[in-house]
């Protein structure tokens, strides 16, 4: 198969109730990842599009946001994962120019979560995961992540402080990431002192509710070279994985094993090791879920993620920086434009492009996003 | 009009939990055991395959013929977690904590029953028994044996 790479990212605003309609919204991160390309919308020669479909309004809304763009009559398609919906995206696109069946795909992801009424979304949320089995019990995302960070605090001997150490991080690069929607700093105390949601998860374990778009641009090896692209970012590894949505047929409970099988897929197609990559932005939903992902994707041995934390190794200076634009946490997580961002914010790193949240030089970087609690595992590695 | 009477439909399952999303499936007879006192799952009864949640199709053996088999004795209690906000509908019954029992050949999902959250730990024995809700719905919880 032949090399892909990406060509132009863009992200909108994370923000609190959008002043806009969907298409609005999307065409955000579009032009900014078009001004960042500097191509033509004929250049694109298909678009994936990427939602969580249980918060729009528009039925089908690919098609929606394709004309809007101007990027009809070229292809689109719609992809779905929950919360990883557009690093599904990314994979798909990767596919369709891997395989030569186009020289550039648009990947396109956006969630408006204040379409619907605090109400309706209320009501949505209860529906998350089994409907059949799980649902009638009364359950939400959050208590899901919990019953993972009871059996994860419980076993390695690890400490609601841990995770705050977590939530202090990512808002201390929420604070310098324009695009952020959390701008404050979180003292320790403040994350331990918090309302409880779902013991042992408090309020700050849990990331911050957003509207926005993100976007990914990919092209084919011989494309980047036709248009002289300047530092194109390869993709050098991509894994995905789906695990049962009922928690009674899961067999791991400290860990998300679609994590795990994501990232030793991307490992082995990127020809490379948890030790050499320089940058990582993971799906920090709750703090538990950073924390697993530091040992699911092999930066720590399993139960020593904390060791990470507390020496604030994965801190800008430190030797596996991760999240440092903020995470889902304090950046925001509008769910269809997630993964984009994610992978966004590592191919600014790549391309020493990231501002003051540049780490030093980095060669690869990985992006880890979940959908739902650990149903749907993505990993991508990306190099310069 | 003889013989042009219409089918009940079979909505049993809509009795499931305080609030059901399903209304039609091939294993409403779950709730006719439940009302009889007794969480049961099914077995494969080609390749011997145990499922709770009860299925009505085996996956493997890609035939539906099943049988049930009641969820006796104790499972191990794997983790567990307190609600204090709730869905659209089940306000009325914060705050509850949902906890997941291994029973070695499957496990288990569903509700903590009167056990006090702080007497709970990891890996104690518990049974799952029937628990009837207000308005005639019924589900199962966990509680000591
Ligand atoms: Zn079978």
């Amino acid at each position: 198969m032949g090399k892909v790479a990406i060509i132009g990212v863009g992200q909108s605003a994370f923000v609190r109730g959008y002043e806009g309609s969907i298409r609005e919204l999307a065409f955000e991160a579009f032009k900014d990842a078009m001004s960042d390309a500097k191509i033509a919308n004929s250049d694109i020669g298909a678009t994936v599009i990427c939602s969580a479909p249980e918060y729009d309004k528009q039925r089908s809304p690919a098609g929606v946001i394709a004309e809007y763009c101007g990027l009809t009559p070229q292809p689109t398609f719609y992809a779905e994962t929950l919360c990883s919906s557009s690093s599904t995206g990314l994979k798909l696109a990767y596919s369709l120019v891997a395989s030569g069946l186009h020289d550039s795909v648009m990947v396109l992801g956006f969630q408006k979560m204040s379409e619907i009424s605090s109400a309706e979304s209320q009501e949505r949320m209860g529906r998350g995961a089994d409907i059949q089995w799980e649902s009638p019990f009364g359950t939400m995302m959050p208590a899901y992540y919990a019953m993972y960070a009871r059996a994860y605090l419980n076993h390695y001997g690890v400490t609601e402080e841990d995770l705050a150490l977590i939530r202090v991080k990512a808002a201390t690069y929420g604070q310098i990431n324009e695009k952020a929607v959390y701008r404050k700093g979180v003292e320790l105390q403040q994350c331990l002192t918090a309302d409880p949601v779902a013991s042992p998860l408090k309020v700050m374990d849990c990331c911050a509710n957003a509207d926005g778009s993100s976007c990914v641009i990919v092209a084919s090896e011989q494309k980047v070279k036709d248009l002289g692209v300047k530092k194109p970012v390869w993709i050098m590894g991509v894994g995905a994985a789906s695990a049962p949505v009922n928690m009674a047929g899961r067999d791991l409970f400290t860990g998300l094993r679609v994590a795990q099988m994501a990232g030793q897929q991307a490992y082995k197609m990127a020809g490379i090791g948890p030790k050499d990559i320089n940058v990582a932005e993971v799906h920090d939903c709750f703090t538990i879920a950073e924390m697993m992902a530091y040992e699911n994707l092999g930066f720590a041995e399993p139960g020593q993620g904390k060791e990470l934390i507390r020496a604030k190794a994965t801190y800008r200076e430190g030797h596996i920086p991760v999240n440092v634009d903020g995470g889902l946490l304090s950046k925001g997580h509008p769910i269809g434009a997630t993964g984009g961002s994610q992978i966004r914010t590592v191919v600014l790193q790549l391309r020493g492009e990231a501002g003051a949240m540049q780490v030093k030089d980095p060669q690869f970087g990985l992006v880890h996003n979940i959908g739902g609690v650990g149903l749907y595992g993505n990993v991508t590695i990306l190099g310069r | 009009m003889a013989g042009k009477e219409k089918k009940e439909k079979d909505l049993r399952f809509k009795k499931f939990g305080t609030v059901s999303f399903t209304a039609v499936t091939k294993v409403n007879d779950f709730i006719d055991k439940l009302e009889a006192g007794q969480v049961s799952g099914t077995r494969c009864k080609k390749c011997g395959l145990a499922f709770f949640p009860p299925r009505a199709d085996c996956h493997q053996c890609l035939t539906s013929d099943m049988e049930w088999f009641p969820v006796t004795g104790t499972g191990k209690l794997v983790t567990y977690s307190q609600l204090m906000y709730a869905p659209v509908g089940f306000n009325e019954d914060l705050p509850y904590a949902i906890a997941v029992l291994d029973y070695g050949d499957y496990k288990v999902f569903g509700r903590i029953g009167n056990v006090p959250l702080e007497e709970l730990t990891i890996g104690m024995a518990m049974k799952t028994e029937v628990n009837r809700l207000p308005g005639g719905q019924i589900n199962y919880v966990f509680n000591r044996p």
